[in-house]
C-alpha cells in the first residue's frame, strides 16, 4: 500500500467531484435542506390546516330532534356548532363535506332520564376530516356536560355529595428525563436519517468513480498507469467515504437547526411542552461514531455493486433495490416495540439504527455498542476486500 | 525495448464458450522501431496491446518489456509504458493540465520535475493556450494532444498505441502520426496497432499481420513483399489473412 498514491488520487477525485453538480446536489444540498423542509414545513403545514379547520363552525343536524327538546335547545345555544335542518340524505351530506356531523337522539330520550333506562346518543362523522372531527368533539362534549349536570341533579335529589362518584383520583406522572422522551419519540427517527443520507451521500460518487469512469472511457486510461490497484481502488473508497460522511454530517447540523427553530417558535406561541426535545451534543457525536464503520459498509459495497456496471445508468438501477434493502431495516427500527437484542445487534443498519435510538435517549448499553461497533467493522472490512478484489477482476472491468 | 513470448489470452464466453482472443503470439520490438501490428477488427490486436499495457494478464505466455516481466511485475512495467488508444479517453471534469499532472503523480515525479516537464510538454505540443481549460470543454485536436502529453510526461521507453487514429479527421491524425515518429526518432520503442494500411506502409520498420488471435506473418514492407510476391499491401494483407479468415469464420 502506497499512502503517497493513494492521497494523489484521493486529491483528484475530490476535485472532480467538487465541479459535478450532481453529486453536490446528493451529498451537501439534499441533507441541508431536507429538514428545514420536512420538519418546518409539515409543522407550518398542519399547524395551518387546524387553524383553518378551526375557525368554521360545524354545521351538525340533530336526528330525531322531536324526542328531546330540552337536548336541542342546549345544543342550539352552543357557539362552536350550528345547527342545520334534518335531511333524509345526512350521510350523503356528511361524506360529500356539506354537514360536518350528524346527532341521532334515541326515541324516549327524555323519558329514559327519568326511568333510569340509559340509552345512546349517536354522533356520526367522517373520520379523517379534521373538521367534522371538530364538530363532533364539540357535540360530544355538550353531551358529557348535560350528562353530568343530570348526574348531579339525581345525587342532589338524594341529598348525596358528587364525590361519591371518585372516592378517589388517578393521576400518571412523567419521571423519564426529557432527553429519554426525545429519544423515545425521535430518537430511531435521528438514527434513520443519518443512515438513509450516508447511503444517498455514497451513491452518487460511488457509480461515478466505477460505472461513470467505465461510460466516459477513463478506466482504460487510469489502469495504464503504473498505479497499485489496491491503492486505487482505496483513493476511490476514500472520497466516496468523505461523500457519505459529508452527507450525514450536514444532514445532523441542518437537523439540529431546524429543532433548535422549531422548538423556540413553539416556546414562543407557548407551547414548548409539546415539543420538548434535549438531545445532547455527547449523543449526536456517539451516534456520528456508530454510524462511521456503516458509511465504509455503504461505500465499499455500493462501490462494488457500480463497478459491475457499464453505464451511470445502470449502475442506478442497480442500486435502486440496495435503496430498499437498507431502508427496511432502518425503518424497523422506528417501529414502536422493535428492541435492541443480542441477536439483532448483528444485524447490520437494523442494530445500528436501534443503538442509535438508545444512544438519542441517553441510554448507553456498552457491551451492545461494542458488538455492534465490532460487527459493523468486520463486515466493512470484509466490503472493502470484495471491492479490491472485484477491482481486480478482467471480466468485471471490461465487461461488454 | 519489448519481447512477446507466446502471449495467448482466452475469455469465457456465456454462448460461445471459450474464446481464443490472442494465441500464441510472439515478435519483438527494439528501440528506435516501430512495430506495426496489423489487423482487422477483432484479430486480436486490442487484446495484444492490453497485454503489453499490463492492463490485462496474458493466460498463457508473457512479455519481457524494459526488463520487467508483464506477469511478475505489471506496475514496473507500467512505469516504462505510454499507452494511447481511442478508448483512453480524458478525465472531463480536469483541466488539461491537471489531467497530465496527475498522470505524472501517478508515475511517481516530484513536483518540481512534474513542473518542468509539464512546462516543456505544454511548449513542445503548443498546449499552453487551453492548459487551464477542461477537458470537456476542448475540441478533439486539443483532447489528442492532452492524451499524448499525459502519455509522455513520465518520459517512457515504450510507447503503444492502439488504432490512435480512429474516427478522427485528417488534421489531428496527421498530429499523431508525426508524434508516432518523433517518439521513434528520439530512441522510444513503438507499437501500434491499425486496420489502415497507408498509415503501416508510412510508419512502421516491422509489419506483423495478425488474425484470429495469431501472428500470421510478419517482417519489414520489403521482406513482405519478396516474401508474398505482392507490391501492394493491402494484397499481401488479403493473402496471407484469407486462408485463416474462413478458419476463424468457421
Amino acid at each position: 500500500m502506497n499512502l503517497n498514491a493513494i492521497g494523489v488520487v484521493y486529491r483528484k477525485e475530490f476535485t472532480e467531484w467538487i465541479r459535478d453538480r450532481r453529486t453536490l446536489i446528493s451529498t451537501v444540498l439534499v441533507p441541508l435542506l431536507i429538514f428545514p423542509l420536512l420538519m418546518v414545513g409539515s409543522v407550518y403545514f398542519a399547524t395551518v390546516m387546524v387553524g383553518r379547520a378551526k375557525k368554521e363552525t360545524p354545521t351538525v343536524m340533530l336526528l330525531g330532534a322531536e324526542n328531546s327538546p330540552a337536548l336541542v335547545a342546549r345544543l342550539q345555544k352552543l357557539d362552536n356548532v350550528e345547527i342545520v335542518p334534518y335531511a333524509a340524505n345526512w350521510k350523503d351530506l356528511i361524506s360529500d363535506k356539506q354537514v360536518r356531523a350528524a346527532v341521532d337522539i334515541p326515541k324516549d330520550f327524555d323519558a329514559s332520564l327519568t326511568t333510569n333506562s340509559p340509552q345512546t346518543v349517536n354522533i356520526y362523522y367522517y373520520e379523517g376530516d379534521l373538521k367534522s372531527s371538530f364538530g363532533a368533539d364539540n357535540v360530544e362534549k355538550s353531551l358529557k356536560d348535560y350528562r353530568e349536570s343530570v348526574v348531579k341533579d339525581r345525587l342532589q335529589a338524594k341529598n348525596l355529595s358528587a364525590t361519591i362518584l371518585t372516592p378517589f383520583d388517578v393521576k400518571q406522572e412523567n419521571v423519564a428525563p426529557p432527553e429519554k422522551v426525545s429519544g423515545a419519540t425521535i430518537g430511531g427517527f435521528i438514527g434513520y436519517v443519518v443512515i438513509i443520507l450516508c447511503m444517498t451521500g455514497a451513491m452518487y460518487p460511488a457509480i461515478d468513480l466505477t460505472a461513470g469512469e467505465k461510460e466516459r472511457g477513463t478506466m482504460e486510461t487510469i489502469l495504464s498507469s503504473p498505479i497499485y490497484r489496491l491503492d486505487l481502488v482505496l483513493g476511490k473508497f476514500l472520497l466516496v467515504f468523505s461523500a457519505s460522511l459529508a452527507t450525514a454530517v450536514l444532514s445532523v447540523i441542518s437537523m439540529g437547526i431546524s429543532i433548535t427553530l422549531l422548538g423556540q417558535s413553539q416556546m414562543k406561541s407557548g407551547d414548548a411542552q409539546h415539543f420538548a426535545l434535549h438531545i445532547g451534543g455527547m449523543s449526536v457525536l456517539a451516534v456520528f461514531l456508530m454510524a462511521l464503520p456503516l458509511a465504509v459498509l455503504f461505500s465499499a459495497v455500493l462501490m462494488t455493486i457500480a463497478l459491475f456496471a457499464k453505464s451511470y445508468k445502470e449502475a442506478q438501477s442497480y442500486l435502486t433495490p440496495m435503496t430498499f434493502l437498507i431502508v427496511i431495516p432502518a425503518v424497523a427500527s422506528v417501529m414502536p416495540g422493535v428492541e435492541l437484542t443480542p441477536k439483532l445487534a448483528l444485524v447490520p443498519i437494523l442494530s445500528t439504527s436501534l443503538v442509535c435510538k438508545e444512544i438519542i435517549s441517553g441510554t448507553y448499553h456498552w457491551h451492545s455498542i461494542a458488538m455492534i461497533f465490532a460487527s459493523t467493522c468486520v463486515y466493512a472490512a470484509a466490503a472493502i476486500f470484495l471491492a479490491v478484489k472485484t477491482f481486480q477482476r478482467e471480466s468485471v472491468l471490461f465487461r461488454s | 525495448m519489448i519481447d512477446a513470448r507466446s502471449l495467448s489470452k482466452r475469455f469465457q464466453d456465456k454462448k460461445r464458450g471459450e474464446i481464443r482472443a490472442v494465441d500464441n503470439v510472439s515478435f519483438s520490438c527494439k528501440p528506435g522501431q516501430i512495430y506495426g501490428l496489423l489487423g482487422a477488427n477483432g484479430a486480436g490486436k486490442t487484446t495484444t496491446l492490453r497485454m503489453l499495457a499490463t492492463i490485462l494478464e496474458p493466460t498463457d505466455g508473457t512479455a519481457i518489456i524494459c526488463g520487467h516481466d508483464v506477469v511478475e511485475h505489471p506496475e514496473k512495467v507500467r512505469a516504462n509504458v505510454g499507452f494511447l488508444s481511442t478508448a483512453t479517453a480524458l478525465y472531463p471534469r480536469l483541466t488539461s493540465q491537471e489531467m497530465v499532472e496527475y498522470f505524472g503523480r501517478l508515475n511517481g515525479l516530484d513536483e518540481s520535475t512534474l513542473k518542468k516537464r509539464v512546462d516543456d510538454i505544454f511548449s513542445r505540443l503548443d498546449m499552453n493556450g487551453f492548459r487551464d481549460r477542461r477537458c470537456d470543454k476542448l475540441s478533439t485536436g486539443m483532447k489528442q494532444k492532452t492524451s499524448i502529453a499525459r502519455t509522455l510526461v513520465h518520459d517512457p521507453a515504450v510507447m503503444i498505441f492502439d488504432e490512435p487514429t480512429l474516427g478522427l479527421d485528417i488534421m489531428t491524425a496527421r498530429t499523431i502520426t508525426t508524434f508516432i515518429r518523433e517518439c521513434r526518432d528520439n530512441g522510444k520503442t513503438v507499437i501500434f496497432s491499425t486496420h489502415i494500411m497507408s498509415e503501416v506502409e508510412k510508419l512502421c520498420d516491422v509489419i506483423g499481420i495478425i488474425h484470429g488471435g495469431k501472428l500470421l506473418t510478419e517482417g519489414t514492407l520489403a521482406q513482405l513483399r519478396e516474401k508474398h510476391a505482392e507490391q501492394d499491401l493491402e494484397e499481401i494483407f488479403v493473402k496471407v489473412v484469407t486462408p485463416h479468415h474462413q478458419n476463424v469464420e468457421a
